[in-house]
């Protein structure tokens, strides 16, 4: 650890740089999984690479309806932003379930996407959001769907040089509401057993016409179930569709047994939470935005 | 390796201080400005017995680069008392005996000020969610909640004309 090197760019392309010269080059947001990591001799990178100098790095910024939140923005930062807030309380409160008020004042939904953490909270809320992000990397700039970053325990998809810029959230659709919600023993400073995010739209008759749900701690990585979002587009999420998601969800967990949960617990869970935060979406969707 | 030249500001007062790239800034603190109120219990941002102030908001400096720290303001416990006129959530711990072996204390009344100064009238509950991030293994946290809500009522009777 103390042959790493410290860096604070200034600019994206310089960060590029830093990155591309070294692969063992690690960007640092809020630091709450890579000082941990390094601390504990799993990771040693070359250099570490503040992002926080960076201007836009840190903060939400409003493109239109839509938002641009920057790679180190804390989590404390989203639920601070009224507007955000408001659009897309299940991914706000889905960050800010993450550590205690210590961490979250540090830790990133960035970081905690390429942490690449099966359980990661933030995750299952903004791949159901439909959340993007811009990543830079040597040939520039380039955009890709949160959960085709997270390709195993640990592992992302991101090629040496890139890191996550912003993570966008689109407008909050007419009629749209998300919920995210995990089972954990204690209620704070715990890592989700199983975790589970849905957003949907509803229509003026209260039929669903999009639905998007997704998963953590189910698998190796957080995954995206077309089929439980199928399950309830063009119902009124009665009982039958409800028992239908949860059945999907179910069909698309594939845990392991450890000393948090074991499978059957958690392909149980699953089913409920998904039911759970489905109904709590729903009735976002009817608020108006 | 050379060592890193960072200025920032500690408890009111400019500071400057040679690090390594990867020092914590709670080893700096301890070690080289000797301000050992700040204690490193988990090391990994779980116990909170290191929680300092970073530019107005709470962080486990075990978990913060000293490097980070150019050019921000950092508040420890050592800034907590003015001269010897203790802050009531310092002296409400004292009359509740909000602690036993007091490992754990500097972080719980960082935090707690913290949670007081934008929030002077929190529910129980809103305490001991603002300090789950707080470990005691003394004792068992109720007289640390009490100690945090009559700071709370105290700082509300010195706002209020009587």
């Amino acid at each position: 650890m103390s042959s790493t090197v410290y860096h604070a760019p200034g600019t994206v392309e310089d960060a590029v740089a830093l990155l591309s010269a070294d692969p063992t080059a690690r960007p640092l947001g809020g630091g709450t999984d890579l000082i941990v990591q390094m601390r504990s001799g799993r990771l040693s990178p070359g250099a570490v690479i503040d992002l926080k100098r960076i201007e836009g790095m840190s903060g939400v910024r409003r493109v239109g309806d839509a938002f641009a939140i920057g790679a180190a923005t804390p989590c404390t930062a989203l639920k601070a932003n009224a507007g955000l807030a408001a659009a897309w309380p299940g991914v706000v409160e889905a960050a800010n379930l993450i550590g205690s008020v210590q961490v979250r004042n540090r830790a990133t939904m960035a970081g905690n996407l390429c942490n690449a953490s099966p359980a990661a909270d933030s995750v299952p809320a903004l791949v159901a959001a439909g959340a993007v992000c811009v990543i830079a990397g040597p040939s520039g700039l380039r955009e890709a769907p949160v959960e085709a970053i997270p390709v195993s325990p640990g592992k992302t998809s991101l090629a040496p040089g890139e890191f996550v810029v912003e993570i966008r959230l689109p407008p909050r659709p007419a009629g749209g509401g998300d919920a995210y919600l995990r089972a954990t023993p204690r209620t704070e400073m715990d890592i989700a057993v199983v975790g589970a995010g849905v957003s949907l739209v509803l229509d003026g008759e209260g039929t669903c016409t999009a639905a998007r749900v997704a998963l953590g701690a189910v698998g190796p990585t957080v995954v995206l179930v077309e089929e439980a979002g199928a399950a309830l587009v063009g119902t009124k999420l009665g009982d039958d569709a409800l028992a239908a998601l949860s059945q999907a969800v179910q069909a698309a967990s594939h845990p392991i047994d450890d000393k948090r949960g074991t499978v059957s617990y958690r392909k149980a869970m699953a089913g409920v939470l998904a039911r759970r935060a489905a109904l709590i979406a729903a009735s976002r969707a009817g608020a108006k935005a | 390796m050379s060592k890193i030249r960072v200025s920032t500001t500690v408890n009111g007062d400019h500071a400057e201080f040679l690090c390594e790239s990867t020092s914590s800034l709670l080893d700096v603190l301890r070690d080289t400005m000797g301000l050992t109120g700040s204690k490193e219990g988990c090391g990994s941002g779980d116990c909170g017995a290191c929680t300092i102030m970073l530019d107005g908001e709470m962080v486990c400096s075990c978990l913060v680069l000293a490097p980070e720290a150019e050019g921000r303001t950092v508040a420890t416990i050592e800034g907590v008392a003015e001269g010897s006129v203790l802050h009531p959530v310092q002296q409400k711990f004292l009359e509740h005996a909000a602690l036993q072996c007091g490992f754990c204390t500097p972080g719980f009344i960082v935090a707690a000020k913290a949670l007081l100064d934008r929030n002077p009238n929190p529910t129980e509950a809103e305490v001991r969610y603002w300090l789950a991030g707080n470990l005691c293994r003394c004792t068992g946290y109720d007289k640390i909640v009490r100690a945090v809500m009559a700071a709370a009522a105290d700082l509300r009777q010195e706002r209020t004309p009587a």
